[in-house]
C-alpha cells in the first residue's frame, strides 16, 4: 500500500471530507510525526507501536572501494517497535 | 514527553480545521487502516517517512531465560520499520547541530 493508495481507502470511508482535506491530513500527519522524531520526541501509538530514535555511536569505517578507513560520526536513527496489536494481528 | 494519538489529532483540528471529533476519528483511521494492510502481508510504503514490511522469520529453538528450559519457536510474521533517507537525514542534521 502506497500514500496515495491511504488516502484512497481513507477518503472512501470519511465521505465527509473531500480528497483535498484527506490528502493534506495524512501528509500533516506524517509531517508532525516526521518532526517529532526531527527533535528526539519519541512517538507512541497505544495498539499499533512506538517509534523513537536509537543512538549509532562514531566508528572507524572502511571505504568498501579502496580500502581506506574512515570515520564515521555518531549519529540517531529512527525506530521501531510494533505494539502488542500490531503484532498479533500480523502474525495470525 | 511522547507524542501520541491525542497530539496529532489536536495537529489536525489546529492546522487543518478539522472538528475534533473528525480529528479523533481520522488520527484512529489512519493508524488502523495502516494495520489493516500490514494485516493482510501487505507492505506499507510512505514515501518521505518510510516502509513498513513485513517478514518472515524462521522457526528456531529458544530459551526460558529464567529457568534455561529449551522453548522451541515457532515460524512467525514480524512488521520491520525502515525509515525513508529523507528521514533519517531529517533526524541526523538536527542530531549534529546539537539539538
Amino acid at each position: 500500500m502506497t500514500k496515495s493508495e491511504l488516502i484512497q481507502s481513507l477518503v472512501a470511508s470519511q465521505p465527509q471530507l473531500d480528497q483535498r482535506d484527506v490528502e493534506l491530513a495524512v501528509k500533516g500527519l506524517l509531517e508532525r510525526m516526521c518532526r517529532a522524531l526531527q527533535v528526539g520526541e519519541r512517538i507512541e501509538v497505544r495498539g499499533f507501536g512506538s517509534f523513537c530514535l536509537h543512538h549509532r555511536p562514531a566508528r572507524l569505517g572502511r571505504n568498501p572501494k579502496t580500502g581506506a578507513s574512515v570515520q564515521v560520526p555518531e549519529r540517531h536513527v529512527p525506530h521501531f517497535k510494533p505494539g502488542k496489536e500490531l503484532r498479533e494481528r500480523v502474525d495470525q | 514527553m511522547a507524542l501520541t494519538k491525542a497530539d496529532l489529532a489536536e495537529a489536525l483540528f489546529q492546522e487543518l480545521g478539522l472538528n475534533k471529533r473528525e480529528a479523533k476519528d481520522f488520527v484512529e483511521l489512519f493508524f488502523e487502516k495502516i494495520g489493516e494492510a500490514l494485516g493482510q502481508g501487505d507492505t506499507v510504503k510512505l514515501s518521505g517517512f518510510g516502509n513498513f514490511d513485513i517478514r518472515r522469520k524462521g522457526r528456531r529453538p529458544g530459551r526460558n531465560p529464567k529457568t534455561g528450559e529449551a522453548v522451541p519457536i515457532a515460524e512467525r510474521r514480524v512488521v520491520t520499520f525502515r525509515a525513508s533517507h529523507k528521514l533519517k537525514e531529517r533526524v541526523d542534521s538536527h542530531a549534529r547541530s546539537g539539538g
